[in-house]
């Protein structure tokens, strides 16, 4: 037995949390609590780089697993790595030690409970997308649920309260039916192993409702309209750094869950619901994309462009092409990144002067430039710009849709052009324009910390979007085995 | 003759609660002496259980009356710790009111060995008995605070409503009597087989008898007004304690006697249950003391624990098994909590005496958390494994119904533990409440919570302890 790297990457956040518990939090001066937090998130990014490095990038099996048992003769706890998993977790670790750098400015009071809930929900949402078992699955996915009630219930806004209900029935609602299908998974086929369900296959008969069953679970996570209500609220409400995690991995989870159970356990189902995905994604990205041009809120406005992006993905996923699937992963990769990155940008203006309508706003690139430049870059980054690791994404879902039914492609690609809409009259309305509001004046350009967040932000944005090789070297095997084992498994009925 | 070291639990703490009747009346002032040796007492009767009938896997006496079998002893043991802990953690409340006194270990000790008896009977009349035993000492702790004028309410109310249902039961006994000929349970089993009306009359008239005890829907009108008026320690008991006892009878009465009439006391099984999962949700959301809220959300859990008894099978008995053991630990920890909410000898039991716990009580509110989230149901805390074992045995038989209401009402009473976690860790906080608890408290409400925390790592210990328990 190797060293359990996996399990190391879930345990160690926890553990970290576990040191902060024990800390005495001080009136005023919390740098050792945020040094223990960021050391942790730090040590576990470069943990999972490590893994990456050690990937072998030209097989699509699981690797790194760890198999051993937990309830006996029933469930084991199995984690494993494919090219698909791997980038999730790698951005979960990246994008954590950028959210605890940035409490800095957003979280005044009970920094070291807030601190400790991001550390586990890091731990959580690697599990997740580790996990391969089902049951182990549903217990990471669901457990996520605590930590991020309670960021969006103490450290939210006005409307907290509300938006964390909203938030967690919603969630919990849709994951009950996924839980029965997963028993129901146990005793049809006798394992919940994941590996082991690809072989065997479920039986046709069960597959309609049992893809219906993870649907519901996954369609209110991505979200997907018209369950995405819960979406706008949670995000407006919650503090930056929670946002961030909310739209930079949470949203990730679903459209992962997709990938690797909807497609890979129920293929023949997924054909027959592939028109319903398609209706839904293409209304998710009409509908939203009109919704978020109305916004007079910035973050509200974002949250509703990650609904659109987030139907791209589902798009993506089920046009079933070899395109379309790595379309929709870099997508999400994407996503995690720029989303992330205009929280953050928002969160900047919003710590200056506490107030997140874009009517407060406008003229402020003669006041801060730097900020100005980067704001530009992620809106760009969002609405899709060659040269962004939006454009890769996007590219290749619309490609993959054009292969697969062309009504749906010619509608899809309308919503690129309002997502540039949306987002480039967002940018003009903050950013340029004359300088009417007089508080406005003093406002400060980033500091140091920000600057280091979003140049980090941005490098991988751009990286990413001249030189998308990395990601699809990673990811190509495994999408290709994938299909691969869908096609058998049509051709086989 | 009889192999008496099988019931050698039972005798111990007969003879315990006889001795200390006698010091109670012949020495002053003995209220402390008294806990003292009934805590002894439940520590000796739980070792004596374990060591001569846990190893054993089915033993009858006395014409086969009395049963002792592996559920038994399991129940039995469950039983003595609740009791235990319960007599343990009492003390600092009873003094408060002033009600320290002898009767309260003595009772709590009758009612435990009632229990006993009724786990372990195997006949009707032997079950009466321990029954009627455990439910005139449950009548009078109900009462035990007695100069307040809800503790005699609940108990005047839990005595009228009781009674009622043993009197429905012990017709249903002598209908059931009337087409078996035996009182014995084994007996009755062979003999039962026919589709007759009187005996479902029979059968309907024992399940409501046990359905009332155990507080299922529509027989759980008393269990609010019970439970909010009795002192918090009996109330906890309440929870607790007769819920293992009359759980154990209701698995005993539908496999033994009634195993081979299934069809007729399924459907009744999966009312009770549905009913009680979704009224004890709804009903719960509108609660403002905390004590009518457990009540409501115990009503909950014990239609969880009916879904596994719905399933005809060994895995269901053994699901709701581990179930009500899950329970009993969440419970215990969640009246830790409450018991803690004392200000200058006051105790709050209102939910809005928890708001902004979190400000002043940082560790207790975090405990509380997780036991609520624990009750919900949410993973990776026990809570979720108990449902998770339920509906794994409900779904092998194919009910999905039953496990989808069940999950769906998961969900409408994960809403009101989230109020409560809401008060606790988003609203104003209020005056600090003293924090000198007693040291007991201290360590139950630690060990549950630690256990209610730390149960996914090694959730196979209980599974293996009652998967031993094989009743058809």
């Amino acid at each position: 037995m190797n060293f359990p790297i996996l399990s190391s990457l879930i345990l160690l956040p926890t553990i970290g949390a576990l040191f902060l518990f024990f800390i005495k939090e001080k009136e005023g001066n919390n740098t050792t609590i945020k040094y223990v937090a960021l050391f942790t998130t730090v040590v576990n990014f470069l943990i999972s780089i490590y893994l990456w490095i050690a990937f072998d990038q030209s097989t699509s099996s699981f690797q790194f697993i760890e198999d051993r048992t937990w309830i006996k003769g029933f469930i084991n706890y199995k984690v494993g790595v494919d090219g698909i998993s791997i980038l999730f977790i790698i951005l979960t670790t990246f994008i954590t030690p950028l959210c605890i750098i940035s409490v800095n400015n957003s979280v005044k009071n009970r920094l070291r409970d807030f601190l400790i809930a991001i550390l586990i929900m890091e731990s959580f949402m690697i599990g997740v997308f580790s996990a391969l078992d089902l049951v182990v699955f549903y217990l990471f996915f669901e457990a996520g649920l605590i930590p991020m009630f309670l960021i969006i219930g103490i450290w939210g806004g006005t409307r907290r309260v509300y938006s964390a209900f909203k938030f967690f029935l919603y969630t919990l609602l849709g994951s009950v039916l996924m839980l029965v299908a997963i028993i129901s998974i146990y005793w049809i086929t006798g394992t919940t192993d994941v590996v082991q369900l690809y072989e065997i296959g479920i039986d046709v008969k069960y597959q309609n409702l049992l893809w219906l069953a993870f649907f519901s679970s996954f369609a209110v996570k991505t979200p997907m309209w018209p369950v995405h209500t819960w979406l706008p609220d949670a995000h407006v409400e919650a503090p930056t750094a929670g946002s961030v995690l909310l739209a930079a991995i949470l949203l990730k989870m679903a459209g992962y869950g997709f990938i690797r159970f909807s497609l890979g356990l129920f293929p023949l189902a997924s054909e027959v619901f592939t028109p319903l995905i398609y209706t839904l994604s293409v209304i998710a990205i009409i509908f939203t994309s009109l919704i978020a041009l109305m916004q007079e809120d910035m973050k509200k406005l974002i949250a509703y462009s990650s609904v659109a992006h987030m139907g791209f993905v589902t798009l993506g996923i089920f046009t079933l092409q070899q395109q379309g699937i790595e379309g929709s992963i870099i997508q999400m990769i994407s996503h995690g990144l720029v989303s992330a990155a205009l929280f953050l940008t928002v969160g900047v203006v919003y710590d200056r002067m506490h107030s997140r309508l874009i009517s407060t706003y406008g003229g402020l690139v003669s006041v801060i430039p730097k900020y100005s430049i980067f704001f530009m870059l992620f809106a760009l980054a969002s609405l899709g710009l060659p040269g962004t690791s939006g454009f890769i994404g996007e590219f290749l879902i619309l490609m993959g849709a054009f292969k697969d039914n062309f009504l749906v492609a010619v509608i899809a690609s309308i919503g690129v052009i309002l997502g540039a809409a949306y987002m480039l009259w967002l940018y003009k309305r903050v950013v340029f324009g004359k300088l009417l509001n007089e508080d406005l004046k003093k406002i400060l350009d980033l500091n140091r910390s920000e600057y280091f967040i979003l140049s980090c932000l941005a490098a991988p944005i751009l990286f990413f979007g001249f030189y998308p090789d990395p990601l699809i070297n990673t990811i190509e095997v495994s999408v290709t085995d994938l299909i691969n084992m869908h096609n058998t498994n049509i051709a086989s009925k | 003759m009889e192999n008496l070291n099988l019931i050698l639990p039972e005798i111990f703490i007969s003879l315990s609660i006889m001795f200390l009747l006698i010091l109670g009346v012949f020495k002053n002032d003995s209220s402390k002496i008294t806990f003292n040796l009934s805590l002894f007492a439940i520590l000796i009767t739980t070792i004596i259980t374990f060591n001569e009938t846990f190893s054993v896997t089915r033993e009858t006496l006395f014409n086969k009356s009395v049963v002792i079998d592996s559920m038994s002893s399991l129940m039995k043991i469950i039983t003595l710790i609740g009791g235990f802990l319960v007599l343990i953690i009492s003390s600092t409340y009873l003094k408060t009111f002033k009600i320290y006194n002898i009767e309260y270990p003595v009772l709590i000790l009758s009612s435990i060995l009632g229990m006993m008896v009724m786990i372990s009977s195997n006949d009707l009349i032997v079950f009466y008995m321990g029954l009627e035993l455990q439910s005139l000492a449950l009548y009078v702790l109900a009462t035990y605070n007695r100069d307040q004028l809800k503790s005699s309410e609940a108990g005047l109310k839990y005595f009228v409503l009781s009674a009622l249902s043993s009197g429905l039961l012990l017709y249903g006994c002598s209908l059931v009597y009337g087409f078996s000929g035996s009182t014995n349970f084994d007996i009755i089993s062979n003999q039962l087989n026919s589709e007759e009306y009187v005996l479902t009359f029979g059968i309907v008239f024992i399940l409501v008898g046990l359905a009332f005890k155990i507080s299922a829907v529509p027989f759980h009108m008393w269990a609010p007004d019970v439970y909010e008026g009795s002192p918090t320690t009996v109330t906890l008991f309440f929870t607790i304690v007769p819920k293992v006892a009359a759980l154990t009878v209701f698995i005993r009465f539908l496999y033994v006697p009634f195993l081979n009439l299934t069809d007729q006391w399924q459907m009744i099984i999966v009312f009770l249950s549905i009913a009680s999962m979704v009224f004890g949700a709804v009903a719960a959301i509108g609660q403002t003391n905390i004590k009518r809220l457990i009540a409501y959300s115990s009503i909950g859990h014990i239609g969880y624990t009916l879904a596994g008894l719905a399933t005809t099978s060994n895995e269901g008995i053994q699901s709701s098994i581990i179930y009500i053991s899950i329970y009993v630990v969440m419970n215990l920890a969640l009246f830790s909590c409450l018991l803690m909410l004392r200000r200058k000898d006051q105790y709050y039991e209102n939910i809005d005496d928890l708001s902004g716990l979190s400000k002043n009580h940082p560790l207790l509110s975090l405990c509380l958390l997780l036991i609520l989230f624990s009750l919900a149901g949410i993973p990776p805390l026990a809570g979720f494994f108990a449902k998770f074992y339920v509906f794994k045995a409900v779904l092998e038989q194919s009910m999905y119904f039953l496990a989808i209401v069940g999950l769906l009402s998961t969900v409408i009473a994960a809403f009101y533990y989230l109020r409560i976690i809401k008060i606790m860790y988003f609203d104003k906080e209020k005056d600090k409440y003293d924090s000198d608890h007693s040291l007991w408290l201290k360590i139950s409400l630690t060990v549950s919570t630690i256990l209610i925390l730390l149960y996914f790592i090694f959730p196979s210990q209980l599974v293996e302890v009652v998967s031993r328990i094989n009743i058809i």
